[in-house]
């Protein structure tokens, strides 16, 4: 279970979380929606470690991210993956070393096993016989499929995506979609997928967490948060460019 | 006026604190996982070819232009007091002590500390240093460590190359330019040449080695936005590292000279 309590950040004199609270159950997929820049990368950099929060914590199975040692980060850090925006394939790296980069380097099976799992993870994102190609030759949509293969090559409990369907086409969007229902259906993985795509949200989320202004302000089912009444969210589910969002931004301005 | 170059003044002050900070964090974090298993062997090999042999070429060719500019130069005066005979010593003393360490250390960092900046920078603004950590892997252990121990071990191999090509170029001068006997040239670039000379020479070069190694990394790790940013911390990193080398050179050079006057 990941629980995210209170949790602040700040940077420089922007408050990016203001007391942000969320609780993601095992085995749930939780997508978090928001305007792009509201904070919703920072969020996930809090729950794998590599952001400390200025107030509040992370608990991940009731233990404290931010206050683990070395050898605790590490061991929980090989049960979460991380699917980035960009993919983050390493460029000196070919498919295979990419997707089995976390085999490679914390466990001890052969080549030959190492292989057989690699091709495994990229079968399951269509993506089968390409371990040769290097990421530059690769495109944006197949990057993305290669880094959610590597996320899932290491067989983590829980998997954190960041705008996982952005800037690919519709129908690997959908494919993107169907993997991450289908892991969470056969694997039972927890999910924790940021996006503002909202067909996606709605395809593949068991609940849905708006952020605004550094904090949750809505959370529900897909269906209670299509049927809300609160204004903001409604303009954001809806993509209106007249509402709250952006009379607020306006009167800032 | 004055408060806007006091602001600006301080602000200066506060990043060249946030640098020597992060440098020395790293610095200390670089030493201790490099003495802690698992030792990533074919990394450093790959790391020491990149600073290493590939750099054999252009520190040739600056060596070797060093030693006949050294030579000429000295001959220039020499000649006036009689005393041709002894720019040998002159060139071998110079260049072992001083210039073979530090050309070579400028011409690495421009080379290698440049590109390691990109490298690591371009990995910065790409997420792949995040997507390392949360591979459960130390970027400063798999990134670092290979690049401080391979320039740590090529430079004084660089600068003992750097030494006999900037002494070979002098020596061409010398012999077939200004008339000095070959045997007479080596005698006299062997007599006047002590252990301790070589020993410093080299000391310094492995200092040079290690602070290139700590400069670029720390730039590339401190990328921010976008390719602009790649750019502007390769620059920062060419002018920090010539700084820190020249500045390093004064102190150990001062050192020994009292230590081993």
């Amino acid at each position: 279970m990941i629980e995210i309590q209170k949790l602040s950040k700040k940077f420089n004199n922007n408050l990016v979380l203001n007391e942000l609270s969320l609780n993601i159950e095992t085995g749930q997929t939780c997508v978090i929606i928001g305007r792009s820049g509201c904070g919703k990368s920072v969020l996930l950099k809090h729950i794998v470690g590599l952001l400390r929060p200025d107030l509040g914590r992370v608990l991940i199975d009731n233990k404290e991210v931010a206050s683990l040692r070395e050898l605790e980060l590490i061991a929980l850090r090989s049960k979460i993956s991380m699917v980035f925006q960009g993919g983050a394939l390493f460029d000196s790296m070919n498919v295979t070393e990419n997707v089995g980069f976390g085999l490679i380097e914390h466990t001890h099976i052969s080549y030959k096993e190492l292989l057989s799992r690699v091709e495994e993870s990229l079968s399951l994102v269509g993506l089968g016989g390409i371990g040769n190609l290097t990421p530059s030759e690769l495109s944006g949509g197949m990057k993305k499929r290669v880094a959610l293969a590597r996320a899932i090559c290491i067989r983590p409990e829980i998997i954190l995506y960041d705008e996982p369907t952005t800037g690919v086409d519709p129908i690997t969007a959908d494919s993107i979609n169907g993997l991450i229902r289908s892991l969470h259906d056969k694997l039972k993985v927890t999910s924790l997928v940021v996006t503002h795509d909202m067909k996606s949200a709605y395809h593949i989320a068991d609940k849905i967490a708006m952020m605004y202004k550094g904090k949750i302000i809505l959370e529900g089912t897909p269906v209670q948060i299509q049927n809300t009444a609160d204004p903001i969210v409604h303009q954001f589910i809806n993509g209106f460019s007249k509402g709250p969002i952006t009379d607020s931004v306006d009167i800032l301005k | 006026m004055f408060t806007l170059f006091f602001i600006d003044l301080g602000r200066r002050m506060l990043e060249f604190l946030y640098f020597i900070g992060g440098l020395t964090s790293l610095a200390a974090q670089t030493v201790y996982l490099t003495f802690k298993p698992p030792y990533r062997y074919e990394h450093i090999i790959v790391q020491s070819k990149k600073a290493g042999y590939d750099s054999f070429p252009i520190v040739s060719v600056v060596a070797l232009f060093i030693g006949f500019i050294f030579a000429l130069q000295s001959a220039y005066f020499m000649q006036r007091i009689g005393s041709e005979m002894y720019i040998a010593s002159l060139v071998a003393l110079s260049i072992v002590r001083e210039l073979g360490p530090v050309l070579t250390a400028l011409v690495v960092a421009g080379r290698v500390g440049a590109s390691n900046t990109a490298e690591l920078g371009s990995m910065q603004v790409t997420e792949q240093i995040d997507a390392l950590e949360t591979l459960a892997t130390n970027p400063i252990k798999y990134l670092v460590v290979p690049r401080f121990v391979a320039l740590s071990l090529m430079l004084p191999i660089l600068t003992l190359y750097a030494n006999i090509i900037g002494i070979m170029g002098s020596y061409l001068i010398c012999v077939f330019k200004l008339g000095i006997t070959s045997s007479m040239y080596m005698n006299i670039t062997f007599t006047s040449l002590a252990y301790k000379d070589l020993f410093i020479g080299l000391f310094k070069a492995w200092i040079f080695g290690m602070l290139i190694a700590l400069i670029s990394c720390h730039e590339g790790f401190n990328v921010r936005g976008g390719a602009e940013g790649v750019g502007k911390a390769t620059t920062r990193c060419v002018v920090f590292t010539f700084i820190v080398i020249i500045a390093a050179d004064c102190f150990f050079t001062a050192l020994f000279y009292f230590i081993f006057p």
